[in-house]
């Protein structure tokens, strides 16, 4: 069983359908990429996971059916989504960011959780008690990507995390999910255009073509394959 | 001089109930982006609730307890029922506009046929002796009771505001969907709840308000926070809309400001409302974002 399974799921806004049927899984452990030009239905992909919009068909997640849950249900079975635009809470601290974060957490760890973070991303530590809006977008998407951590998820959902950064901060951010997915076993469904990036940490890719899943192979496959880089992922 | 001391003094107490007025606009308006022009209309109810209690034979201060007790109840069902149905990203914020100002007109006519348009009289808390400070050969400085009341009210209701904000999980919810429901909610946080939770402290802040305008003065009727709601509004505006403590201070600026305006403007004696409305023109004029609105620094 794959930790999230989705099964011909349809939907989209109102009466604009955008997914035409998607069949996707994320195994336990693994990085799965999503790529696709824009408006192919990437980011209305996560968003029918995290129950903001209606859909069709089955979506599982650890075997237990997710759809026409609310996003705040999806969030506290596990499944931590850090959206477009990142979700910051601009006018709040980064400290109070990264707490809500962990808002739910019943055990006593959120401290110590904290202060591993804060070691793992020194300019969030060095940040804490500053506005979150007043952050570079490189150093808001780490602290979205911190804060999305501190809710423990099984399954971490990104949005395309390189949207707006410089290409070097975009390369430190993969390699830190690169290092979060093999150290701590993370799993993750990374929704990009920037291909060769995400391929790099990625187990499994998927290339969606207008509401379709169009290809999907191992990742380093999808990388190595000439006519699909050229077809679909122009570069 | 002693008269300008005792204006000022007069001023911050009435500024007090602004301050506490505003808190309550403010603390809706961060959480739905809505202004609530009801809520003046609101706090009257409650206070005529408080006023029914104490001629049941109850003590004002228990009351004033379990009139916001039943305020804060009464908000909720209100964000559930009137509110909600017409909110959502997808629809104009005008719409909650509109229900509010039709609340504001339904609560007035509500109260006046279910209590009457006779005056009543709700005791005052304390009682009403003065206390006289900085004595001389001249008289000193008079406060009395009453005054020194609402602006210890004013005081614990900021601290205990503050804690909850700052210091609770719940605080922390309720900050998190005001600045991004969206996000708060992919966070695990129920938005919906939170909203409730904003309209019912507000409904609550208010019925204290009420109770605290009508226990000073020697009657009460449905047009009770009718000015009031003006200068409340020209605090909040003054404030920022969005700063608790902004709203306040700014709430205790216009108590002090139009008392000595009363007190040394004879030009505008029985116009007293063009003060507050000046204010709130030149504020939103001049620096719209108000004295202690935050200019949101966004980088993307």
């Amino acid at each position: 069983m794959s930790l999230l399974e989705m099964e011909s799921v349809a939907g989209g806004y109102g009466q604009v359908q955008v997914l035409h049927g998607i069949d996707l899984a994320v195994e336990q452990g693994h990085v799965a990429v999503v790529l696709g030009a824009n408006g192919a239905g990437k980011t209305t992909t996560l968003r029918a996971i995290s129950g903001m919009i209606h859909v069709q068909g089955d979506i599982r997640f650890n075997g237990t059916s997710i759809v026409g849950r609310s996003p705040e249900a999806v969030s506290r079975m596990g499944i931590a989504h850090v959206p477009q635009g990142r979700g910051t809470f601009t006018d709040l601290s980064v400290d109070d960011n990264m707490r809500i974060g962990a808002i739910n957490r019943k055990d006593g760890e959120v401290e110590s959780d904290l202060a591993t973070w804060y070691d793992l991303f020194p300019r969030l530590g060095d940040r804490r008690r500053q506005q979150a809006g007043s952050m570079s977008g490189g150093e808001q998407q780490m602290l979205a990507l911190a804060r999305a951590m501190m809710a423990r998820p099984q399954l971490l959902l990104l949005d395309e995390p390189s949207l707006g950064l410089a290409p070097l901060v975009t390369r430190e951010l993969f390699a830190r999910l690169g290092e979060l997915n093999r150290e701590q076993g993370l799993s993750v469904l990374v929704v990009e255009q920037n291909a060769s990036l995400a391929l790099s940490i990625g187990h499994w890719a998927y290339v969606l073509e207008t509401g379709r899943i169009a290809v999907q192979n191992e990742a380093v496959k999808l990388q190595d394959d000439e006519a699909v880089r050229k077809a679909y992922l122009g570069f | 001089m002693q008269l300008f001391v005792e204006q000022v003094i007069n001023g911050i107490a009435n500024g007090a109930i602004y301050g506490a007025l505003a808190l309550a606009l403010v603390l809706i308006f961060r959480s739905t982006g809505v202004l609530n022009f009801a809520q003046g209309e609101m706090a009257m109810f409650s206070t005529f609730i408080t006023w029914k209690l104490t001629t049941g034979g109850l003590p004002v201060w228990g009351a004033i307890l379990i009139s916001m007790g039943i305020a804060f109840i009464a908000g909720a069902a209100i964000e559930r029922t009137l509110i909600r149905p017409f909110e959502g990203s997808n629809r104009s914020p005008l719409n909650v506009v509109i229900v509010s100002l039709g609340m504001f007109l339904a609560i007035n006519s509500l109260a006046q046929l279910v209590f009457g348009t006779d005056p009543q009289r709700l005791p005052s808390p304390v009682p009403n002796r003065r206390l006289t400070i900085l004595e001389s050969s001249n008289g000193g400085i008079n406060i009395t009771y009453p005054t020194l009341m609402l602006i210890a009210v004013l005081i614990v209701e900021c601290i205990a505001l503050w804690w909850l904000l700052q210091r609770t999980k719940l605080g922390l919810k309720l900050r998190a969907v005001a600045a991004d429901a969206d996000s708060a909610r992919l966070h695990g946080i129920k938005a919906g709840s939170m909203l409730m939770f904003g309209w019912a402290l507000s409904a609550a802040i208010g019925a204290l308000a009420g109770a605290m305008v009508a226990s000073s003065r020697v009657g009460f009727d449905a047009s009770l926070m009718q000015t009031i709601i003006v200068y409340a509004f020209a605090a909040a505006a003054l404030g920022g809309f969005d700063s608790l403590w902004g709203a306040v201070l700014c709430g205790i600026f216009v108590g002090v400001a139009n008392s000595l305006t009363v007190q040394y403007v004879n030009a505008l004696d029985g116009i007293e409302l063009v003060m507050p409305l000046a204010l709130i023109l030149i504020v939103l004029v001049v620096m719209p974002n108000g004295l202690f609105g935050k200019r949101t620094v966004e980088r993307v």
